[in-house]
């Protein structure tokens, strides 16, 4: 494996909401100025700190949704979470956060990376395949990219209108939807249909619930791509 | 100085047992840089490698023939969730080591699927460190890193490798997979050492 540059010391900075965008009815995005951010590799995340008026604090892990040095965060809102709704509904534009990073130097897609890409989401794991998917548009790359995404239903699934307009424009580019509430979840034939052969030695990325991540990695070994090719982002949940 | 946010109130659920920057979970969640690998308890071997190179190598049936301890530990993962309590079984890091001629300060843990972690070897002396092959009263899931992973719980999680097959002994240190990635290289939960320069 070859070894990455050692990131400095990762300080906290403050970040300012520039803007904030509706993507479902339960998700949002983000968009932050970050003074000095330094940039990012599609596919790292940031730490994000919350302090309440007490001094109480907490900290969760999103993904860099954008192509750098935009900084965007996709965040889904948990009903029950303590973080979440925050980010998801309250913060308003003007507000300030603290953050983090980038953070992760190995669930990472380079634009100079030359295999075919395979990207399977469950969910809010798209936001760090989209961010793949913007900077290879970003890049100009002509690397074939597939992107297989489980949501629940057409409303629950994020980016569809972008996806929609950028599979249209490029040829390079297939996205297939699974609609788990109807057609239930991902299985081992749609990796296999929508996905690349094993001969082809593509690089797969996995992200979301982790017990999809756990089902979906499991079938692309089951289907025989190298586990040394499937790189995993587990967002959480019980497995 | 920290940004407040009015607004936010978060779960009240600050507790004196969880180091900074953590939240409490009763849930056991993942955190692996790939597919989970299978391997079979009859296959499994744990091989200790010294700087030298001499290697000594137990399986299965020598690990469960072995004295082993219950304990009940709070673990920390370095996406935040900590979870108290644990119940492990295991064998004590120290009794693979007691035959084992070294000068050795550091040791990389090894696993199966190729994942690595350094550690120095004072922190897997004694008391501290487990080659544990039971949780909660079951054999541990692929998931969770069955058959055996290691278990040092006063370091982060990822510390204590899946799928574990071995230690490499060696006179400096060297980093493993997430500290390649910039991942601290201690990991202290309780000085908060996530990554690199912390
Ligand atoms: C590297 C990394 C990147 C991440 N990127 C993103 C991102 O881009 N967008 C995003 O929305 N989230 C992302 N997450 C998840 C995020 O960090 C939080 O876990 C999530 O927002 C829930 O936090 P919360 O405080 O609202 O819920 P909590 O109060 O922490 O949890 C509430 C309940 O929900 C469960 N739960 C936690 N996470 C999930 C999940 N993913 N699915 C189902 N149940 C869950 C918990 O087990 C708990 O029972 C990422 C996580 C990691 C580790």
């Amino acid at each position: 494996m070859a070894r990455t540059a050692i990131p400095g010391r990762l300080t906290w900075r403050a970040a300012t909401v520039t803007a904030v965008r509706d993507e479902t009815p339960t998700a949002r995005t983000l968009t932050l100025d970050v003074p000095g951010w330094p940039g990012h590799l599609a596919g790292q995340h940031v730490d994000v700190r919350l302090t309440a008026p007490d001094g109480y604090s907490a900290q969760r892990s999103y993904s860099l949704a954008s192509a750098s040095p935009t900084v965007e965060l996709t965040v889904q809102v948990l009903a029950d979470g303590e973080v979440s709704p925050y980010l998801g509904t309250a913060v308003k534009p003007g507000d300030q956060l603290e953050l983090r990073g980038p953070v992760g130097g190995w669930f990472v897609w380079r634009p100079t990376d030359p295999a075919p890409v395979l990207l399977v989401a469950g969910g809010s794991g798209i936001v760090p395949l989209m961010a793949m998917i913007r900077t290879r548009a970003a890049a100009g790359s002509r690397t074939p990219f597939r992107l297989v995404h489980s949501a629940r239903t057409p409303a629950d699934a994020l980016y569809a209108t972008e996806l929609a307009r950028r599979t249209r424009d490029d040829a390079g580019l297939d996205v297939h939807h699974v609609w788990s509430r109807t057609a239930g979840r991902l299985t081992v034939a749609t990796l296999n249909t929508h996905g690349w052969p094993p001969d082809f030695a593509p690089a797969c990325y996995v992200c979301g619930p982790t017990g999809f991540v756990e089902a979906a990695a499991d079938m692309l070994v089951a289907l025989g791509h190298s586990p040394r090719l499937v790189k995993t982002e587990r967002f959480g949940g019980t497995p | 100085m920290a940004i407040v946010s009015p607004g936010f109130h978060g779960r009240r659920r600050a507790d004196p047992d969880l180091p900074p920057g953590q939240y409490l979970t009763t849930d056991f969640p993942v955190l692996s840089a790939g597919p989970t690998p299978r391997v079979p308890a009859d296959r499994w071997q744990f091989t200790v490698t010294t700087e030298t190179g001499a290697a000594t190598t137990w399986t299965w049936a020598d690990l469960t023939a072995m004295p082993a301890r219950d304990v009940t530990v709070d673990i920390h993962c370095v996406t935040k969730w900590s979870k108290l309590g644990t119940t492990w079984r295991g064998v004590p890091v120290s009794a693979f080591l007691e035959d084992v001629d070294t000068a050795a300060d550091y040791a990389m843990a090894h696993s199966y699927g190729g994942y690595t972690t350094n550690l120095p070897l004072d922190d897997l002396l004694d008391d501290q460190a487990w080659v544990a092959y039971r949780y909660d009263g079951d054999d541990i899931t692929p998931e969770h890193g069955g058959p055996v992973r290691l278990l040092v719980p006063h370091l982060y999680f990822w510390k204590s490798a899946k799928w574990l097959r071995g230690l490499t002994l060696m006179l400096e240190d060297s980093p493993g997979f997430w500290e390649t990635a910039g991942y601290h290289d201690y990991g202290d939960p309780w000085r908060e050492q996530r990554y690199q320069g912390d």
